[in-house]
């Protein structure tokens, strides 16, 4: 790609090698862009060169004349910010960025264990997690997604009036109604506030993370990035956490210790917890160290999927009766979905919004389809006998929760279809799924505030 | 005469557009062509077109395809789409009406305002 196009005399050859170097540096400028901009220098070299100039003349006036590369760079990140994300950590890395870092690192280690006190802060007032697993199950997000918040609205430089007024409120009015509603202990409604609530406040939390710019399309994909690889960098913490407390155990035990109920009732409470900020910052600050991870098992998985997913369908298909499990099938066809928009997603959010249809997005195709065809047969097959029982709590929602990502999946796969017969660009996909956001924390936020009153708290 | 900066980002995109209405093209050969329009007097960052062209791809103004040159080089050329020449109808319709009205302007000014230089070698 780099063959002479017409003779140029060495010296300028190797400039323009020192050049392309220098180019390559700019990670908001990928390798194609870098060709097209040499494509260009070459040209210009050889018109000027034509017109009289000496070799390293021509090369400096062409130079001149691309532009500060710096501008230039900033002119392409603006219009690829998601090169950038790979790369958000080495911004400003190396002279004086390390004491912000340091300031960092200790404002996330102070959350983290402002994190890890508060989760056993009940405790001695008196209310242990045998006493009540129901209010720690409520309240579970309350601890610690609070403090995440403040975390990026500080990162951000979101001003304090600001921040306060877009995220205290929402946090207040989940703390009053997880704790003032009556609930039956164990009751249906208080497991679904347990699993809802924290739906909804990392969306609050959201809004801190993209400083405020909750309106703008890409600072919302930037979110979805940022929540895939947080659970990447969480699961990933916690398995090393699970593996230093085992091994804790295990140590103290030889030696005629039971550190087990201390690792049981300090270390992993306060770990779990303070995890959620470091995993943050590790996705904040360490990008560059590993891949983003989520789009690669996105590429591993999407196929796998497709593949259960037909096996599914033929199943129903031949003849499979769905049997009485309504609710367990319910909670697993949403399950399903969740993964398939899960894969969907994070595809999305990796992809190079410039390269044409692939294999690959018919493959997604074919994921969503057999999804959406899964979930229909289910549903049709299952719809005589919730009418038959009425709605449950339970019911309604895994109805609800199916509903939206119905909605969401067959819009999806419409804009997909669009999208390969190359009528649609890919913009309109990213920018349903960044529009459809909002629905989740509104659907979320419903069933935490309308379903326990309705349903009576059992 | 330099041209103002902000007067030159404005044009920008209905100029590549309408270059590209006319075929396509690539990036070193669009400016030569605006060079050529305006007999060098609107001078570009020539490394600003790129995101430009990068921007009105997305958007679906210009569909890009990267051809073989026959010196093994290869080249990425433009060409406008329909939405593109949609776009460019558009943004012809808004300039008719600001130069019609800076036209006015310049007829009806009471004081005296410089005449457009004469006309140079338009074109080649």
């Amino acid at each position: 790609m780099t063959a002479v196009h017409e003779p140029l005399d060495g010296d300028v050859e190797a400039q323009i090698g020192q050049w392309r170097g220098y180019v390559q540096r700019h990670r908001a400028i990928s390798g194609n862009d870098v060709e097209e901009l040499e494509g260009h220098l070459r040209d210009q070299i050889g018109d000027l060169g034509r017109s009289g100039l000496s070799g390293d003349e021509a090369f400096l006036v062409s130079v001149k004349r691309l532009g500060r590369l710096d501008v230039v760079s900033r002119e392409f990140a603006r219009e690829h910010s998601d090169r950038l994300w790979k790369q958000l950590v080495l911004a400003g890395s190396g002279e004086a960025a390390t004491g912000g870092t340091r300031r960092e690192l200790g404002v996330v280690l102070g959350l983290a264990v402002g994190a890890g006190l508060a989760i056993k802060l009940p405790a001695l007032v008196g209310l242990t997690l045998a006493d009540d697993p129901g209010f720690y199950a409520r309240n579970l997000a309350l601890f610690v997604l609070p403090l995440l918040a403040a975390y990026f609205a500080w990162k951000r430089g979101m001003p304090i009036r600001r921040a306060t007024l877009m995220l205290a409120p929402p946090f207040a009015v989940a703390a009053v109604l997880a704790n003032v509603y009556p609930f039956a202990t164990e009751g249906a409604t208080e497991v679904l506030t347990a699993i809802h609530l924290p739906v909804v406040l990392w969306m609050v939390m959201g809004l801190a993370y993209v400083g405020g710019e909750w309106r703008s399309h890409p600072r919302r994909m930037d979110f979805i990035r940022f929540t895939g690889e947080w659970a990447v960098y969480y699961v990933l913490l916690a398995l090393g956490g699970g593996l230093l407390s085992g091994l804790t155990i295990a140590g103290f035990a030889l030696l005629g210790t039971d550190a087990a109920e201390f690792v049981g009732t300090w270390v992993l409470p306060c770990g779990a917890m303070g995890a959620v900020l470091v995993a943050a910052w590790l996705v904040e600050a360490k990008q560059a160290v590993v891949e983003n991870i989520a789009p690669v098992l996105t590429k591993v998985f999407t196929p796998l999927t497709a593949l259960m997913l037909l096996a599914l369908l033929v199943a129903t298909l031949a003849g499979g009766d769905v049997v009485q499990v309504e609710r367990e099938l319910l909670i697993l066809v949403d399950l399903i979905l969740v993964l398939v928009l899960g894969l969907l997603l994070y595809a999305i959010s990796a992809r190079d919004p410039d390269a044409p249809p692939s294999g690959f997005d018919w493959l997604q195709l074919l994921l969503v389809g057999s999804a959406l065809a899964v979930d229909v047969l289910m549903l049709s097959a299952m719809a005589a006998r919730i009418a038959e029982f009425g709605f449950s709590a339970n019911k309604s929602a895994a109805l609800g929760l199916n509903l939206v990502l119905l909605v969401n999946l067959a819009w999806s796969a419409w804009l997909s279809v669009g999208f390969l017969r190359q009528r649609v660009p890919l913009r309109a996909l990213e920018r349903w799924q960044t529009g459809y956001l909002p629905v989740y924390a509104a659907w979320a936020a419903l069933v935490v505030i309308a379903f326990p009153p309705v349903f009576d708290f059992v | 005469m330099r041209i103002d900066k902000d007067l030159v980002a404005a044009s920008a995109t209905p100029l590549v557009l309408g270059i590209l209405a006319d075929g396509e093209s690539y990036g070193y050969a669009i400016l030569k062509r605006v060079n050529e329009l305006s007999a060098g007097r609107m001078t570009w960052t020539d490394g600003m077109l790129y995101p430009l062209l990068h921007r009105l791809e997305r958007s679906g103004y210009l569909q890009a395809t990267w051809h073989e040159a026959p010196t093994s080089r290869r080249r990425k050329h433009y060409a406008i789409t329909a939405a593109g020449l949609d776009a460019l109808a558009e943004r012809r319709r808004q300039w008719e009406v600001v130069s019609g009205a800076l036209d006015r302007v310049w007829r009806e000014a009471t004081t005296v305002v410089t005449p457009p230089a004469p006309a140079t070698a338009v074109g080649r």
